[in-house]
């Protein structure tokens, strides 16, 4: 089951992976993996439960250091920059590479505290004029602003579940990133939040890349132009997403896209 | 002979142990005569039988322990040698416990010359209603014994009656708690009501001068204002500062930062700051802190630095309360769901940023409760006070001199000889009202505060 | 790259000192924190270390050698009546004291009698009821020297007393021995002879009686809330009035049993008996709530399988559920326990605060508890007390630790994780 270079990388890529082993503890989660994550695309992570889809993607801004006995070995470079060495800084690279979680998260902040919560860490935005409009653009990016622009000051956490994924979506951009990970940000809402969403996705695509972990495939083939699945913490196959779900090249590939597992 | 309590309750027990081997034979000898299976075991029968014949006994034995002596006092003032008591008070309650003393064994000799006449007729008392006790006791052990015995029958639902015994108990001891609620609320509402006829309660509560007297109730002696004071320097102020920035910052390096081993050790440590009694840290605080503290302040020059300062004493509460604080903070920075410290991070905000500007605030409640609840038990406590902090009423701000609190006026109300029904008794009690509201509120907001937060992330 | 802003210059200046300041200020948190913790490690050891540098020397006792020739100063009793129970009486009567004091002058030059304690008397009338023939010829006994003189052999001093004490050090007559009075005898007002085994009986006393009313009471309680209660108000008054007494302050429950058990139901003062009634009813809310969390614990699948074989409510508590809580509710109960061993604030209030000369004979007999010694100790003027006053605090602190320790290895090792 060997892919050529050719399969893996992409012209111009945003992340290149390179022999990644991800351990917690003595379990060995990811084994192998080699992938590129290109620059204004959307890439989906398929495979079934426990295949180490979502431990792959938290390695990527380095989130698996937060578990205890994590370990991540191989190479990870952002633009040419190794992520995991000594010089790079993590609390950089969390900003750069952007994450939304399964389950929405906001702070219990005022809607407005929640977006701004990063660009005041960082100190992205120097006045109250300048913080003011990269709340704004941020929520209008994420498709929110018109919905919750005259009640900034109330709780994010009393919003309905989809306006809380996007408000989640909002703080990840207001950082300014250049990637943002997505860990099946539409599992936990109702098919119409869910469409608002790979709506959002689709807008935002041009401006950073995204990586989207999800479990379901229609959602994988609406919203990704590149695949990569997933199966028992290996990298089965990686490629254009209409090449995959019409005409894979792996036996295992196949039998996960025809459903005879899952 | 006397009416022994312990020597009957054991002889109860022995009848009861025949009555459940008796019961339990019986019921077994029915149904193997009958050929039938029982509804339920021997055991149980035996149990049956056992509890009709202990009960009415023991409730017995209980409520005539409480009567009998009203009834033998009754029996000696009808007789011709008490003519010659005193109609009423302190002294002749004192002859009248002389001669009981004497009369039932407790003294060798009367003290006092006008209780002989009384020790014949007490002892004769003591007797008969002793006899009368145990007969009556005895019959109706039998009775009940004999009531349930007759009952086996290998269809008796001994079981289902023995369990509803059971229940019943179980439902007796969960009142317990109600009772005695009530019982403190009761005794010190009762007690306060007598005292505030002597003391307006407006001077309690409002009152700068606190001076009380032997005898009579002085004007203006009973202020509470002084009390009020030290006891708010001394547990809401002095303590907090030393508690909360300790315990706090202990929580969060446990929950945020600590090597599993570190907590390991670490939380056997605050589990032994907890637990040493208050007796050993007011000593610890008379002996060392306090005259540290005393040379420190005349070293700055400061005025009226006494060896018994707040200071001492609210440093030393403090400690002690820095592992209550730390444990409540520890629960409610761990009741934050991870998704929100997760959240913060993916952000790229470092640890103590999330830990400042998220994660606190989020267990915010929670800790605000916990607060509350030290500040609660810091204002209920008496032994560092009592020992560290003095006795002398003093409305002053400086942290150096002596001040008292409600709880060491309770104590020093209470001790030496005074009747009970004296106003300084009785303004102990008043104290103790007040200390059991404000405490009681206290721990309801609390508790208030921390339910509702513990809802908000289930 | 499309982007509508320019993008973050994460390299420039202005960030990477922004960083750095972030990243100062995470250290400093994390030492703040760590500081904390050691702060608080540091406060238990200064207390532990103060406590134990005071009262290790309570543990022993100068003594002083004085002959006593009973051929030179007989003591004229009857040897046979030695084995009487009237003994002590007899000794006493017959004037052992003063010979003693006579021969203390004799040894010990001009005043002698002075530096032995008052009561040292009473250890030569336990050697002589141990063994008769001494009464016959002459003997050196070690006895215990006056408080003052204690105090100064072991602290130092100043002035003529000192003197003498260092010239009886120097002559070799001083000797120090483990001080077995503390731990045999009750409390008095000679520090040479006061001990804390009085109040150590009537603590084990107190902590008995609270033991047997508020352990069934409050498991039979928890019991009751926990498995057979309906959801309705009275329920929820039981359970806020449990709530509540958790956390009243212990001298309320004083007040409480100065008013019901000592006027009301007029029991006896200062008594095991009033003072574990006491402690009862202050411990049971806390028995209460770890035996609730313990049953809590007690997965439904138990009760479900128990009841699917046809047992009734109350067996399956009694047969599942109970044996199983019962680890955690041992416990809480031990915890319980340590706690109401410590107090002393709601005991002041019912008598304990009173000099009790006696061992404590039975439930009725005045007593006093450990902790409230260590009060009274606290309060003594006499310099010989201070390192009593501390050596007890070591003895209840080792008791408490010991307690603590027992419950830990109790629920480390019986606890089942569900």
């Amino acid at each position: 089951m060997t892919m050529t270079q050719e399969d893996l990388t992409i012209a111009d890529p945003k992340m290149t992976a390179r022999g990644i082993d991800v351990f917690y503890g003595q379990k060995q989660a990811i084994n192998n993996v080699s992938i590129d994550v290109g620059t204004d695309l959307v890439t989906a992570f398929i495979g079934p439960s426990g295949c180490g889809k979502s431990t792959f993607l938290r390695s990527l801004n380095r989130m698996n250091d937060t578990v205890a006995g994590a370990r991540v070995t191989g190479t990870i470079l952002l633009d040419g920059e190794d992520i995991y060495a000594p010089s790079m800084d993590v609390v950089q690279l969390r900003a750069r590479v952007g994450m939304v979680f399964q389950k929405p998260n906001p702070f219990p902040k005022s809607i407005y505290d929640n977006v701004a919560y990063g660009p005041r860490i960082h100190g992205l935005a120097p006045t109250k004029a300048d913080l003011d409009g990269v709340v704004e653009r941020a929520l209008t990016r994420a498709g929110l602003w018109d919905e919750v622009k005259d009640r900034l000051g109330e709780s994010g956490t009393a919003l309905s579940g989809g306006q809380q994924q996007r408000l989640c979506i909002a703080r990840a951009i207001a950082v300014d990133p250049e990637v943002i990970l997505m860990d099946e940000p539409c599992s936990a809402l109702d098919p119409i939040a869910t469409a608002k969403i790979e709506e959002l996705i689709h807008e935002l695509r041009g401006k950073f890349a995204i990586v989207i972990v999800t479990h379901n495939m229609q959602q994988a083939a609406r919203v990704s132009q590149r695949t990569a699945f997933f199966h028992l913490g290996t990298l089965v196959e990686y490629g254009k997403t209409t090449d995959i779900f019409t005409n894979p090249k792996q036996e295992r590939t196949k039998d996960y896209i025809t459903g005879r597992y899952g | 002979m006397t009416f022994n309590a312990a020597a009957l309750l054991l002889l109860i027990i022995g009848l009861a142990l025949i009555g459940w081997l008796a019961g339990r034979a019986r019921s077994a000898m029915l149904a193997g005569r009958a050929g039938t299976k029982l509804h339920s075991r021997p055991q149980y029968h035996g149990w049956y039988v056992a509890l009709w014949l202990f009960a009415p006994a023991v409730l017995f034995l209980g409520v005539w322990s409480a009567a009998s002596p009203a009834l033998i006092t009754n029996d000696v003032l009808a007789s011709p040698a008490a003519e010659s008591l005193p109609a009423f008070g302190f002294e002749r309650g004192a002859i009248l416990s002389d001669a009981r003393n004497v009369a039932q064994g407790r003294q060798i000799a009367v003290r006092l010359p006008a209780a002989a006449p009384l020790v014949a007729p007490y002892a004769a008392a003591t007797h008969k209603y002793a006899w009368i006790g145990i007969a009556a006791m005895l019959a109706l052990a039998l009775a009940g014994g004999l009531y349930a015995f007759t009952r086996i029958r290998p269809d008796f639902r001994a079981r289902t009656r023995v369990e509803k015994i059971v229940m019943g108990l179980l439902l007796l001891a969960s009142l317990v708690a109600i009772l005695t609620t009530f019982g403190i609320v009761l005794s010190l509402l009762f007690e306060s009501i007598r005292f505030f006829r002597l003391v307006s309660p407006m001077e309690l509560l409002f009152g700068t001068h606190w001076n009380p007297q032997s005898g009579a109730a002085v004007k203006d002696t009973f202020g509470g204002i002084p009390l009020f004071w030290g006891t708010v320097l001394i547990g809401a102020i002095i303590a907090m500062i030393v508690a909360i920035p300790i315990g706090m910052m202990t929580a969060v390096y446990l929950t945020q930062y600590a090597a599993p081993v570190v907590r390991k050790w670490v939380k056997p440590i605050l589990e032994i700051l907890a637990g040493v009694p208050t007796v050993v840290y007011g000593y610890f605080a008379a002996l060392t802190v306090a005259p540290a503290l005393r040379e420190f302040a005349v070293l700055l020059g400061i005025p009226n630095a006494s060896t018994e300062s707040a200071l001492a004493a609210g440093i030393v509460m403090g400690v002690m309360i820095i592992p209550f604080v730390s444990s409540m903070a520890d629960d409610s920075i761990n009741a934050v769901p991870q998704a929100m410290r997760d959240g913060s991070l993916a952000l790229g905000a470092t640890p103590n940023e999330t830990i400042r500007q998220v994660l606190i605030p989020a267990a915010l409640p929670g800790v605000m409760g916990g607060i509350l609840l030290a500040v609660s038990r810091a204002i209920g406590e008496t032994m560092i006070v009592v020992m560290a902090a003095g006795l002398s009423a003093n409305l002053t701000a400086n942290p150096f001199a002596s001040v008292t609190t409600v709880t060491a006026q309770i104590v020093k109300l209470l001790t030496g000889d005074q009747e009970f029904d004296s106003a300084k008794t009785l303004a102990a009690f008043a104290l103790g009202l007040v200390l059991f509201i404000v405490t009681l509120l206290l721990n309801i907001v609390a508790l208030r505060i921390v339910k509702k937060y513990r809802e908000a992330y289930e | 790259m499309n982007r509508a802003t320019s993008p973050t210059d994460w390299k420039g200046n202005v960030m990477q000192t922004r960083i750095a300041k972030r990243y100062a200020a995470e250290r400093r948190f994390k030492l703040f924190g760590l500081g904390a913790v050691l702060l608080s490690g540091a406060f238990l050891a200064f207390l532990l270390f103060v406590m134990v540098g005071n009262g290790a020397r309570g543990f022993t006792y100068t003594h002083v050698a004085v002959p006593v020739d009973f051929k030179a100063m007989p003591l004229t009793i009857d040897a046979a009546r030695l084995g009487d129970p009237d003994a002590d009486q007899v000794i006493a009567n017959a004037g052992l004291a003063d010979i003693v004091a006579f021969a203390a002058d004799e040894a010990l030059g001009d005043g002698g009698s002075a530096l032995i304690s008052e009561n040292a008397w009473k250890e030569v009338r336990s050697a002589i009821k141990d063994d008769p023939e001494l009464l016959r010829g002459k003997t050196l006994f070690e006895l215990p020297a006056a408080s003052a003189v204690d105090v100064i052999a072991k602290d130092g001093g100043k002035g003529e007393l000192a003197a003498r004490v260092d010239a009886l050090a120097k002559d070799g007559k001083l000797s120090t021995g483990i001080h077995w009075p503390f731990f045999k005898n009750a409390d008095a007002t000679d520090p040479a002879v006061a001990g804390i085994w009085g109040a150590l009986k009537g603590s084990v006393l107190t902590i008995f009686i609270a033991f047997i009313i508020a352990f069934p009471t409050g498991v039979l309680a928890a019991l009751y809330l926990e498995e057979y209660a309906a959801k309705n108000r009275w329920t929820d008054l039981i359970e806020v009035s449990i709530n509540n007494l958790a956390a009243v302050p212990s001298i309320i429950f004083g007040l409480l049993a100065l008013a019901v058990f000592i006027n009301w139901f007029g029991l006896c003062q200062a008594s095991p008996l009033v003072g574990g009634l006491t402690l009862a009813l202050m411990t049971m809310p806390v028995i209460v709530i770890a035996s609730r969390n313990a049953i809590k614990a007690v997965p439904p699948s138990i009760r479900d399988a128990a009841l699917g074989v046809g047992a009734s409510p109350v067996q399956v508590v009694f047969h599942h559920v109970l044996p199983l809580a019962l680890p955690g509710i041992l416990t809480g109960t031990i915890i319980g326990m340590a706690r109401a061993l410590g107090e002393t604030a709601p005991l002041l209030l019912v008598g304990m605060r009173a000099f009790i000369g006696d061992v404590p004979g039975g439930i009725c007999s005045p007593s006093t508890v450990l902790p409230m010694q260590i009060f009274l100790w606290s309060d003594e003027v006499d310099r010989g007390f201070v390192e009593k006053t501390s050596a007890a605090i070591i003895v209840l602190l080792i008791v408490l630790l010991s307690m603590n320790a027992l419950a830990i290895y109790l629920r480390n090792k019986f606890e089942k994780r569900w």
